[in-house]
């Protein structure tokens, strides 16, 4: 381990659009009962801090990474930019073992939205109730109108560049911000989708095409899974976590916390943290759980106690349960055309249409799916370990590079008890007990996997790509902590305040009762907004 | 190594694709920042001495390396081995492993012997001192899993090599600026980025493809 030291601290912390910057940052002792506990500084946690703060909520926020400061910290290469990843040890296992790390989690504020592809979708709004409307997996207890404010919220604050008229979905305003210009890669998709006569569009992203504030526009350099050196992406890091420090907020940057204390009268405490090599202890009225969904259970699980012997919030037995992901096979081609598919985000041009259309599907549940633009050391590792092309044949593959365009899709995959987050016997470097992640396909999975391989393989040869082949791969991770509007079949209610203990509170990727066939992260920060909400509402009436 | 054999086909080197292409050619360009060229100062100048592998090791994925990469085409080949050294002496992982599978630094003490042990059961000889065919005819039977179950304890012979070792010695090539010009990959591009971003269209500081 490198060693590393907090910024946040003595009354500051880093600021992140100038080099060597710094802001001002209010702090809490630990023997202060702030009114906010949060742990995690990501997509859930930043963003609920900003709006906890701002409305007047003395608010600390606990993050296990370091505060990055783009413009000095990361570099313009993929080995070096490893360190985003959270890669703490862990154990993945089931019949189809979900690929952790770089894969599916950030370490450090703004979570795994420094590396994430910048993807801003909203969920198609029958998703909210796919049991009710569709026939499958779990009704959320809130609706799309519910949510649809909140959407544009996140979408506002994001400064989303994205199409006049996006093609699917209930109509809504124009995003904030005109779309990029869609590089080779997505123009790929683009003639695909039109010889099959499909719908495509410029991915709504998350990365300004234009000036905004202290971001300037997106330069298309294609490092953007590795960190974005010039602040063009709207990370939690770059948006949320400034706005909240500015609101009052302080975040605890390198302080890894391990166990939520509860009284004797069932309600929590506070969080026992490690920082800067010891243990410490921050009372707090209310904690909030924003780990994402593999750190958010553990720690509820971790923090049993005999009052709470199978974990806090667990009285449903369902703590760590019901893990989605994406799954993400891949469909990649050879092109005469140069595509240079290094240049630009890496996932320009979308298509829904199978997120939208349920004709002619043997399975329940969505996929959209997108262009790529993967780098050289990710791309060969694809080529090596799918193909086990090695020796001079794996180096001659890869002159194909500049050639070479394909699709990954956003694949929903079900819900079930048995796909799960559970405790492992081993502990880390701080003594705590290590997650095991179990994950298995269901058959509906596979069929969806499959009609996904052979729509992409079919409108990727359309688009004139040669001698195709095809990788299996997952992003995100969801659902362990869900929302629901029964305590006996959920964890959280629809505002995600714990059933069990009511002060404790979840807001991340966990509360996915069902996950759809997008890209998780403007579903996160709409959630956390309309939690900052409720929040805000239950205090004004005497009810927090 | 062995003495030199006479190099087998599969010793051959790629086409040079984009020749005269150079990454490292835009070091004072604005397509690298001071951040960049300070880690690539350190991948290219300051290789880690060893730390983690014995001696015996340190030449046996030197062996092993020059099959998965071979470069006969580099006067100065892209260092691998003091790596691989420096990820597990660090014990800096992917942050993952499988059920049943013993932590990183273990699982490549074991696998790394157990392909020696293949070797030395297929060929009479530790694997560093096969001749290159030989070498890769071990790799092959690795690859493929048809190896003895009793020198893999905890470990699948195929999972081990492509997911870790295959994938670990790619991932290191590719990271460094010699494999990017090779590739025609535009290399880091922070402040400047890219402008022309359609079909067979190229900026400038790009790579030029041979006609």
């Amino acid at each position: 381990m490198t060693a590393e030291a907090p910024r946040a601290k003595d009354g500051r912390a880093p600021d992140v659009f100038k080099s060597g910057g710094w802001l001002p940052m209010r702090e809490y002792p630990d023997a202060e009962a702030v009114d906010f506990a949060i742990v995690g500084a990501g997509a859930g946690g930043a963003t609920l801090a900003a709006k906890l703060a701002k409305a007047g909520f003395s608010v600390v926020v606990f993050e296990a990474g370091p505060f990055w400061r783009p413009l000095d910290d990361f570099a313009s290469d993929e080995l070096e930019q490893q360190k985003l990843y959270w890669t703490d040890d862990r154990i993945t296992g089931g019949d189809d073992p979900i690929a952790l790390g770089g894969n599916n989690s950030g370490r450090g504020v703004g979570g795994s939205t420094v590396h994430f592809s910048m993807i801003s979708l909203r969920f198609r709004p029958e998703w909210f109730k796919c049991r009710t409307k569709l026939g499958y997996g779990f009704d959320w207890p809130v609706s799309y109108e519910e949510m649809a404010p909140y959407y544009a919220e996140a979408e506002q604050a994001l400064s989303v560049s994205g199409p006049v008229r996006y093609p699917w979905g209930p109509s809504r305003g124009r995003y904030p911000y005109r779309p990029h210009e869609v590089n080779a890669s997505g123009l790929v998709l683009a003639r695909g989708a039109e010889k099959l006569g499909i719908k495509w569009a410029s991915t709504p992203l998350a990365t300004v095409s234009a000036p905004r504030g202290e971001s300037p526009p997106c330069v298309y350099r294609g490092f953007c899974n590795f960190g974005y050196s010039t602040n063009a992406k709207q990370s939690a890091l770059v948006v949320w976590a400034p706005h909240a420090v500015r609101a009052g907020a302080e975040i605890r940057d390198l302080a890894m916390v391990g166990r939520i204390e509860m009284t004797a009268q069932g309600r929590a405490s506070g969080v026992h943290y490690h920082r800067e090599g010891e243990w410490h202890f921050q009372k707090a009225k209310n904690v909030v759980v924003a780990g994402y969904a593999i750190e958010t259970p553990r720690l509820l699980l971790n923090s049993a106690c005999p009052q709470f012997p199978n974990g806090l919030a667990n009285s449903s037995g369902l703590v760590g349960t019901h893990l989605t992901t994406h799954a993400g096979p891949g469909v990649w081609g050879t092109f005469e055309e140069e595509i240079r598919w290094y240049k630009g985000p890496p996932n320009m041009a979308v298509t829904e249409h199978w997120n939208y259309c349920d004709e002619g599907k043997d399975f329940h549940g969505a996929y959209a799916f997108m262009s790529q633009g993967p780098l050289p050391r990710a791309w060969a590792q694809t080529l090596a370990a799918t193909r086990g092309l090695w020796g001079e044949a794996l180096r001659t593959e890869m002159l194909k590079y500049n050639h070479t365009a394909g699709f990954v899709p956003v694949a929903e995959t079900e819900p079930r008890s048995q796909n799960r987050v559970e405790l492992a016997d081993d502990s880390d470097q701080y003594g705590l007990r290590i997650p095991r992640v179990i994950f298995s396909y269901s058959e509906n999975d596979k069929r969806l996997q499959r009609h996904s391989v052979r729509f992409m393989s079919e409108m990727l040869d359309a688009a004139g790509g040669r001698d195709l082949w095809t990788n299996d791969d997952t992003s995100h991770i969801m659902g362990t902590c869900r929302m629901g509007g029964d305590p006996a079949a959920s964890v959280v209610n629809a505002g995600g305040r714990s059933w069990d203990i009511p002060n404790l509170w979840v807001c991340d990727g966990s509360l996915f009762p069902t996950t759809g066939g997008v890209n998780p992260s403007l579903t996160i920060q709409a959630l956390a907004c309309r939690i900052g909400d409720r929040i805000k509402a239950l205090a004004r009436r005497g009810e927090l | 190594m062995s003495e030199p054999d006479p190099p087998p086909v599969s010793t051959a080197a790629p086409p040079a694709l984009y020749s005269g292409y150079d990454v490292l050619d835009k070091w004072a360009s604005p397509s690298f920042d001071a951040k960049t060229r300070g880690v690539l100062a350190q991948r290219l100048h300051v290789l880690p001495e060893r730390r983690f592998l014995t001696e015996e090791e340190w030449r046996l994925v030197e062996a092993i390396s020059a099959r998965l990469v071979p470069q006969p085409d580099r006067a100065r080949p892209i260092p691998i081995t003091p790596w691989i050294d420096d990820m597990l002496a660090a014990d800096r992982g992917e942050g993952f492993r499988h059920d049943g599978a013993p932590p990183m630094r273990e699982a490549w003490r074991r696998g790394l012997a157990a392909i020696d042990a293949e070797a030395r059961r297929r060929h009479a000889q530790g694997f560093a001192g096969l001749a290159p065919d030989a070498q890769d005819a071990t790799l092959r039977a690795v690859h493929q899993g048809e190896v003895d179950p009793a020198d893999w304890p905890g470990l699948s012979a195929t999972q081990f090599f492509l997911d870790t070792l295959l994938k670990t010695v790619a991932g290191i090539y590719y990271a460094h600026p010699d494999a990017w010009s090779e590739i025609g990959f535009g290399g880091p591009a922070s402040p400047r980025g890219y402008v022309r971003l359609g079909f067979d269209e190229r900026d400038p500081w790009e790579a030029k493809e041979a006609p």
